[in-house]
């Protein structure tokens, strides 16, 4: 599978010349097969330039959204493909007890904060639930479940031929733990990563912002690092960079993390990066 | 093991930082957690039981009501919560493994997860004549 980053950053765009060497659209990463399967994960600002860049031969996308936040669903209106006739489109993404997939995509992509309504895009778009159970999806089996997050959120793990990666964009695996990592057990998201070859996963913040930020629902990168070995993972790819924190101070955090990777090889997220799994 | 659900992971850590003893069961009825104010009521430590099935909880304590009538073990709250999937209240008589009878109000309702399923269930304690 080829994984290639579109959008590595968290909660709010932030381009500038400060930002771009990791980048500065929020959270998009596609995954494809050789098949031309094309998976996309999260539809934040990163998804725009995709859809400009997708082949029009890709008979059908399915975007895979691990939450709703905005920073995750800003670019769905601004993907190509979504208005394209008869373009098949899967958009999945977390059960609510509440509302459904379709009315709380709803709230953003109608009026008055997006002119088209989601009813009106004429691609053959379909809504589902995440799987609860693992899903083939071309050439791919999908796996969701339920992480720490505030409101429904749900990480993937995604399998083909032998290798693995998976993606927990927005996680705090750490909330309310004496000590983390505690047993695997009783680790939100370790299923999901256990002994996965690439491993994308939330270090917004260092740990001195972590520790004033508690309950937001994210994760340093050394939490990161912890929660990686514990699973086992060989890469860490540390997503979801604080809109505040430059180039360099990524850096910074990559290193923290790398410090107490014990073997697994850590590296930030870069926006236009592509790499083989 | 495998990983616990969300639900239940979640609830451990805030069970862990209440001072209501808080009883925390999976979907089978077996003790997945408790934490220390339970500890103290029943007289147990959970790193000395780690996990405990159905079985062995459900008879372990005597719990009766409180003329005397032992419960069978389908009978406490908590496994009636879990099979009706609905809150039970009951006010019971446990003995504790320090061996120490105590008057217990119990409250109980079962966890179910987003898409409907049924995760576990839950007890918390009362003490008559706490606050």
């Amino acid at each position: 599978m080829r994984v290639t980053f579109w959008g590595t950053r968290g909660s709010i765009a932030s381009p500038g010349p400060l930002t771009q060497g990791y980048g500065g659209n929020t959270s998009c990463v596609q995954v494809s097969a050789d098949d031309g399967t094309c998976l996309i994960l999260d539809a934040g600002t990163g998804i725009r330039a995709l859809g400009d860049a997708l082949p029009q031969d890709v008979a059908r996308i399915d975007i895979l959204l691990g939450h709703l936040h905005m920073d995750h669903i800003q670019g769905l209106g601004f993907f190509g493909p979504i208005f394209a006739p008869g373009r098949e489109i899967h958009v999945w993404g977390p059960p609510s007890a509440t509302l459904d997939l379709r009315g709380r995509l709803s709230r953003y992509l109608s009026p008055p904060l997006f002119p088209v309504r989601l009813r009106d895009v004429e691609s053959r778009l379909e809504l589902h639930n995440a799987p609860a159970e693992p899903t083939r999806i071309g050439a791919f089996e999908v796996t969701a479940a339920t992480i720490i997050h505030p409101g429904p959120t749900v990480g993937y793990r995604i399998s083909e031929n032998g290798a693995s990666m998976a993606y927990l964009s927005d996680h705090e695996p750490a909330l309310g733990v004496d000590g983390f990592p505690v047993a695997p057990a009783w680790t939100s998201g370790h299923d999901l990563a256990a002994g996965v070859d690439v491993l994308v996963h939330d270090g917004q913040y260092s740990e001195a912002e972590r520790q004033a930020r508690i309950g937001w629902g994210h994760s340093s990168t050394v939490e990161a690092a912890a929660f990686a070995r514990q699973a086992g993972a060989k890469r860490l790819i540390c997503f979801h960079h604080d809109p505040s924190h430059d180039d360099e101070a990524v850096d910074r955090l990559v290193e923290a993390a790398t410090a107490v990777a014990a073997g697994v090889l850590v590296s930030g997220a870069r926006e236009g990066v592509s790499l083989q799994v | 093991m495998a990983q616990r659900s969300i639900e239940l992971i979640l609830f451990r850590q805030l069970a862990t930082s209440l001072a209501v003893p808080v009883f925390l069961v999976d979907e089978a009825g077996d003790l997945v957690f408790l934490n220390e104010s339970a500890e103290r009521l029943l007289g147990i430590r959970f790193d000395d039981i780690d996990e405990l099935p159905f079985e062995e909880w459900s008879t372990g304590f005597r719990a009766r009501e409180v003329d005397g009538t032992l419960l069978p073990p389908d009978g406490t709250p908590l496994v009636r919560a879990l099979q009706d999937r609905g809150p039970t209240h009951q006010q019971l008589v446990i003995t504790g493994n320090d061996g120490v009878d105590r008057t217990i109000e119990v409250t109980a309702f079962p966890l179910e997860g987003g898409r409907g399923r049924l995760i576990g269930a839950v007890a918390m304690f009362w003490e008559p004549g706490e606050p």
